[in-house]
């Protein structure tokens, strides 16, 4: 029978470590929507995704009353709109979004992700109307979210579409110039994007899912933090040992929670993902957990080293409690949604460069970092290149998450509210990469993509 | 199926009656008792048989969220699968 002492350590997580099921996230697939008739179409989504996931609030709230964990996030992933409205004759996928945002209030999701296309090897006509609709897109909608996968290990890297999400990105901070371009929160820019991740403003419903399937994201630095306070100046082994034990037990917690909510809603499960995501609240911080490890600020040297522990050590505990662990699973670094890494950077120990370097070893990549808003396009686009050249090369996902706050400078702030939380303007390096950007064409797959 | 009461709080006189009371009155079985008491801090654990409850699990919940309220500790019931999943491979 469980123990007292057990029941107070989980009960201790959930109420002083932050533990919490980060996300629900229902994968619909839109395929069978397809019709040519935009109007049509947009019925066809509209009533597909509020007959599926009419249920996934309710149950996600029943299941938090029931297990006493907070579920904070529930969320709908789509095919990417590139594939799903290949048919549809029209030349802007505006009126889509629209409708997803209206599907998603509706069912009172706070995100639906999948205003997406996957270029990593060329564009179909329907990939480039996407493309060009996502500014507008994300300026007139609050709960759609966009991505565009522009490489892989397999394929190389589509140089064309890294020079246009380069200026897709400047036309997105434009648009939403009058609120600190927050339109670009909203816009994920991937290597190797995964199909099944539940975590937003990435998630997609991946041309290999099935039907409908609930993935689920768990979360929890606050935990792991706490965890790592008691082994304070012990040897490697040991520090490894608690990431795997503590990211082992919160993963548990997922599984329980997904194999419910897919029992409830009568939808397979698909995978759980495990990943440290920060919350702005204090003690909720990936920044907090390197300090715990030894590091004065976040940035300091030996921060590669230990984000690559982390980050591994959080997928061996998550393997071994879930047959399904899936998605990003690992540790995400945004910056604006952690205290601890934006003071890293008014401090002036983390750098745009640095945090390159630790891409190499999360889970993700750039995510959620603002530069100034004169930043060139061609300079975001040399950004993404070496992000997903980052993820090309090493078999991982990468991704760029960045926002050029139209009208502030390094060393202001830029608010985009809630969850996302506020970022301080980083320095860019001044350099042109113009002339390397403007070749255009294709980056060959690497050598290593020849698998067969 | 069972539930895992917890009572976080200072201790007073009475805690265990009122609980106990509402647990019978809502036929729910007690079949485990533990606690502790560090430094006037109480904090016990009820494991209880919830299969043939009077009112819904979740009714039983807010109730005893509202008796905890009542006597100033916080009183939380959680489906046992939460502690199960966690601590039992």
């Amino acid at each position: 029978m469980i123990s007292l002492v057990e029941v107070q350590e989980t009960n201790k997580m959930i109420r002083e470590m932050n533990l919490d099921v980060r996300t629900i996230t229902m994968g619909i697939s839109l395929l069978d929507c397809a019709h040519p008739d935009l109007a049509v179409f947009n019925r066809n989504i509209y009533d597909k995704i509020t007959r599926l996931a009419e249920n996934l609030v309710k149950t996600g709230e029943d299941l938090e009353k029931q297990f006493g964990i907070p579920i904070i996030n529930k969320r709908i992933s789509v095919t990417p709109i590139a594939i799903a409205a290949g048919g549809v004759h029209t030349d802007t996928y505006v009126p889509i979004a629209e409708q997803l945002d209206k599907a998603a209030k509706e069912v009172g999701v706070n995100f639906i992700g999948g205003f997406s296309a996957l270029v990593h090897k060329g564009f179909t006509k329907s990939d480039r109307i996407l493309i060009d609709s996502i500014p507008e897109a994300l300026a007139v909608t609050d709960r759609v979210c966009s991505s565009v996968n522009i490489g892989s290990s397999r394929s190389g890297i589509n140089m064309d579409a890294v020079k246009l999400m380069g200026d897709i990105i400047k036309q997105s901070a434009e648009l939403t110039a009058d609120r600190d371009s927050a339109g670009c929160t909203k816009l994920v820019v991937f290597c190797n994007a995964v199909e099944d991740n539940p975590f937003m403003a990435g998630a997609f419903h991946g041309p290999g899912e099935p039907e409908c399937a609930i993935n689920v994201g768990v979360s929890g630095p606050g935990v792991v933090k706490r965890a790592l306070e008691e082994v304070k100046n012990k040897d490697f082994e040991t520090l490894c040992e608690t990431i795997k034990r503590t990211a082992f037990k919160i993963t548990r917690v997922g599984q329980l929670v997904a194999q419910e909510t897919s029992k409830r809603l009568g939808i397979p499960f698909g995978i759980i993902d495990l990943s440290l995501a920060p919350t702005p609240e204090i003690g909720d911080s990936i920044a907090e957990i390197f300090q715990v490890m030894g590091l004065e600020e976040a940035g300091a040297p030996g921060t590669t080293a230990a984000l690559a522990i982390l980050n591994d050590n959080v997928k061996k505990g998550g393997v071994m409690a879930s047959s399904y662990v899936g998605g990003l699973s690992g540790a995400f670094i945004p910056v604006s949604e952690d205290h601890g890494m934006i003071e890293a950077v008014q401090r002036g120990a983390l750098t745009l460069e640095k945090l390159e370097a630790m891409t190499c070893v999360c889970s993700v990549g750039l995510d959620m970092l603002a530069i100034p808003g004169d930043t060139k396009k061609e300079t975001i686009a040399g950004i993404i290149a070496d992000e997903a050249a980052i993820g090309m090369i090493n078999n991982k996902t990468t991704a760029v998450r960045i926002i050029p706050v139209i009208g502030k400078n390094v060393g202001d702030i830029a608010e985009f509210g809630g969850l996302l939380g506020s970022a301080p303007v980083m320095a860019v390096n001044p350099f042109s990469c113009s002339s390397f950007i403007n070749r255009g064409g294709r980056i060959p797959a690497p050598i290593h993509s020849f698998k067969n | 199926m069972k539930g895992i009461i917890t009572v976080l709080g200072k201790d007073k006189v009475g805690i265990i009656a009122k609980v106990c009371t509402y647990l019978a009155e809502q036929n729910v079985n007690i079949l485990d008792i533990s606690q502790t008491i560090v430094q006037d801090y109480f904090n016990m654990m009820m494991i209880v048989d919830v299969s043939k409850p009077a009112k819904a699990f979740e009714a039983l919940i807010e109730d005893l969220q509202g008796i905890g309220h009542e006597i100033g500790v916080e009183i939380k019931l959680q489906h046992e699968d939460i502690f199960n999943s966690m601590h039992r491979i």
